[in-house]
């Protein structure tokens, strides 16, 4: 079996596996598993950029809440539908990560991960400054009966995790097919040698720019799913650590790995859920979890599964 | 598979253990009722993030209410049964949580969060769990009609109401030409808008709206903008600069500033006697339950300050240092009382009964000064889903908040701006 084969076939195994748990989990764990993958498309959106291309940001809440304001106030606003409310939150997104990759892109490193902070700071100011419409750190509420596409109810359980699991199918497909073109090969080259792959003929700005827009419009994407699938538009996912976040996702799970982001995602939502059941330290717990694996795993789980045991694994 | 292995020495331990508990008049109090299990109360704590020390408190408040509720008998003849989550005062987390509660713990109820930003982030996942969620945030969220009819808050007073009951003290007692100091953020917005409608009601105004960034960490370069003629300084301040805010417009003002007027909600938890507090001494205060113990103390509030352990300064018992959120925390013990009123209202027997349970609260009127309200009488509306209460001023004096004015209810009413009754389930 080619290495595209078995890439196709582990992707559709996953989301054929995805598709049965919804309807043989526990409600708690159904519902549980929709919120991880709508994080995890915005994990698939970080990854996209730090994964792969190997640029570190610290500001990608920036692009989540574009997409969860570019949905939300629209509908909170002007009472638009929802449908063409999600297209204009992913063009918001689209648009910022546009703007911010032409200015952040004329740095590198450190200087990058601090520049994309700084913009996503700009934003989350941004939006308690406007409170007026944005009603600032409380944010607003999208109303149950909003949240209707075709007839199809966004607000019960099984819709949900339905509605999630298409987002994070489309998002994972998209990636692991970007992954697997001349594209996603350069983005590979550019962040194993920068240098060597513009010597090599490449134009790395565009490609670099391309990821940010794509990593950002992802990002985007599972903002406004969340605004739209939750009903809550709010700064605080906006804030810093809500660019920490998909980075920890990323990491835990194997970056420049195509199923890393879920499995990270997943890791991390338990870890808090189950440790915080045994003492109000959790984050200490997550803390530890993240020190061992830096220290015995470097690469993620999926990283070292792919090191160890399975090289083929996409 | 593990075993499982019985002696015969744990079986006779367990049934001694049996026979003792079903032989205790707690258990003997509880047996009358249709089904002796718990009601399961869910309670979404701040433990940690910024609401943390609230959330403390909050604990501490819950779990004595529930140990005097259960002492009396419990809800309908059951014991009630707490189970916290911490939600780390975050709307994402606080929206899990609640479905923990429904689809996990399957509590019957969720009550007990604070800051507004979760309330607006859990209120949706209540909504669609159709879990009555009983806030206590002082938050305009519910009477603003901006969530749904399973949230409710029916144990403390809202931010709108609270802030347009200080404007006729304040225009009559302190000035009528207002600056004001505020985060420039949703809760500040709040004071801003509020307060600006309610003291130009009164005949007086607001020289000067100063907005504070909330990354502000150092507030002197604001202080200029003061105009001249200010009569009173309107302070809301929150968060861990706030220390810093007091002591800045300490130096700035030195012995000669204007009436300052502010919300405890900026010294919540701190003590008073903390070095930098000095300059606060002749200044006002909005207090919802006065953090001191007052000469005229009423025994209901003697009452509740022994169950949850707090000192006549507001401290804990066990560490003075340890100051209370005595202006917010009564809310948990006032709430869990009325979810117990509602409960008994409806005869209230599982989830089925929920909405009788909520039914049942918007039914309820008034609330009289008692043991289970002991920061005083209010009155619930049911159509908005908001209780309203007195308000207190305080002043400090010799380091301590004295009492100087209590609103009446009808100070604190507005109209309505929503009629939840009229929601389908």
């Amino acid at each position: 079996m080619s290495l595209s084969a078995r890439s196709i076939a582990l992707h559709m195994s996953l989301i054929a596996i995805l598709f049965i748990l919804c309807f043989t989990l526990s409600d708690y764990h159904q519902g549980n598993l929709a919120r991880i993958l709508v994080l995890a498309t915005y994990a698939i959106g970080y990854n996209v950029l730090f994964g792969y291309t190997g640029l570190l940001s610290l500001g990608h809440a920036m692009f989540f809440a574009a997409g969860l304001y570019g949905l939300g106030l629209p509908m909170h606003l002007a009472g638009l539908a929802p449908l063409p409310a999600f297209v204009i939150g992913v063009l918001c997104a689209a648009l910022l990560s546009a703007l911010v990759a032409l200015l952040a892109l004329r740095t590198i490193g450190v200087a990058f991960m601090i520049v994309t902070l700084m913009f996503a700071q700009c934003v989350f100011l941004s939006i308690l400054y406007f409170g007026t419409w944005t009603r600032g750190d409380e944010g607003f509420v999208i109303p149950q009966a909003a949240r209707q596409i075709m007839g199809l109810d966004l607000t019960d359980p099984t819709t949900r995790y339905l509605a999630a699991l298409l987002l994070f199918s489309t998002a994972l497909l998209i990636t692991a097919r970007i992954m697997q073109q001349r594209f996603g090969h350069v983005l590979i080259a550019v962040r194993e040698n920068e240098e060597r792959t513009q010597m090599l003929g490449y134009d790395v700005f565009r490609h670099k720019f391309l990821a940010v827009v794509i990593s950002g419009s992802i990002s985007g994407a599972a903002g406004a799913a969340y605004g739209l699938l939750f009903g809550y538009v709010g700064a605080t996912f906006a804030s810093v650590q809500y660019s920490i976040f998909p980075l920890l996702w990323v990491l835990l799970g194997g970056a420049g790995t195509t199923i890393g982001p879920l499995v990270g995602a997943v890791f991390m939502f338990y870890l808090i859920d189950y440790s915080s059941g045994f003492t109000n330290a959790y984050m200490l717990i997550a803390g530890v979890a993240l020190v061992l694996l830096v220290l015995f795993a470097r690469s993620g789980i999926m990283g070292e599964i792919r090191k160890r045991w399975v090289p083929w694994l996409p | 598979m593990p075993k499982l292995m019985t002696s015969r020495r744990s079986l006779l331990k367990g049934a001694a253990a049996g026979g003792l508990l079903t032989a205790s008049p707690l258990v003997a109090r509880f047996a009358s009722a249709q089904s002796s299990a718990p009601i399961k109360i869910g309670f979404q704590q701040h433990a940690t993030g910024i609401g943390a020390a609230y959330g403390r408190w909050y604990g501490r408040t819950t779990d004595a209410a529930v140990k005097a509720i259960n002492e009396a008998g419990g809800i309908n003849g059951r014991p009630v049964e707490i189970i916290a989550e911490d939600d780390g005062t975050d709307p994402k987390r606080g929206a899990e949580v609640v479905e923990k509660f429904a689809n996990q713990h399957g509590t019957d109820v969720a009550f007990g969060t604070l800051f507004s930003h979760v309330v607006y982030g859990s209120a949706p996942a209540a909504g669609e769990q159709k879990m009555p969620y009983f806030v206590v945030s002082e938050g305009h969220h519910v009477a603003s009609g901006k969530l749904n009819r399973y949230t409710l808050q029916p144990g403390i007073t809202d931010v709108k109401s609270q802030v347009q009951a200080m404007a006729p003290y304040v225009s009559e007692n302190l000035g009528k030409k207002v600056t004001m100091i505020f985060p420039d953020f949703a809760f500040g917005h709040d004071h801003r808008d509020f307060f600006t409608a309610a003291i130009e009601a009164q005949g007086g105004e607001v020289l000067e709206h100063i907005a504070i960034p909330p990354t502000e960490t150092s507030f002197t370069k604001y202080f200029p903008k003061i105009p001249r003629d200010t009569e009173v300084l309107y302070h809301v301040m929150v968060g861990p600069a706030v220390l810093t805010f007091v002591k800045e417009l300490g130096e700035f003002f030195g012995p000669s500033s204007p009436e300052i007027f502010g919300f405890i909600d900026s010294l919540e938890a701190v003590d008073l006697s903390s070095p930098g507090l000095e300059f606060l001494e002749g200044t006002y205060f909005w207090e919802g339950n006065p953090r001191y113990a007052q000469a005229d103390q009423t025994s209901f509030d003697k009452n509740f300050r022994a169950a949850v352990g707090v000192d006549e300064n507001g401290a804990s018992v066990s560490d003075p240092a340890d100051v209370s959120t005595y202006a917010h925390m009564f809310g948990c013990w006032e709430t869990l009382h009325v979810i117990k009123a509602g409960m008994e209202a409806a005869d209230y027997q599982g989830p089925q009964d929920r909405q009788k349970l909520i039914e049942a609260v918007e039914a309820m009127s008034d609330m009289a000064e008692s043991d289970a309200h002991p920061q005083g009488p209010k009155v619930f509306n049911g159509k908005t889903h908001q209780v309203f209460g007195k308000q207190y001023i305080s002043r400090v004096e010799g380091g301590k908040l004295l009492r100087v004015h209590a609103t009446s209810i009808e100070d604190t009413l507005y109209p309505d701006e929503v009629d939840y009754t009229t929601m389908t389930f």
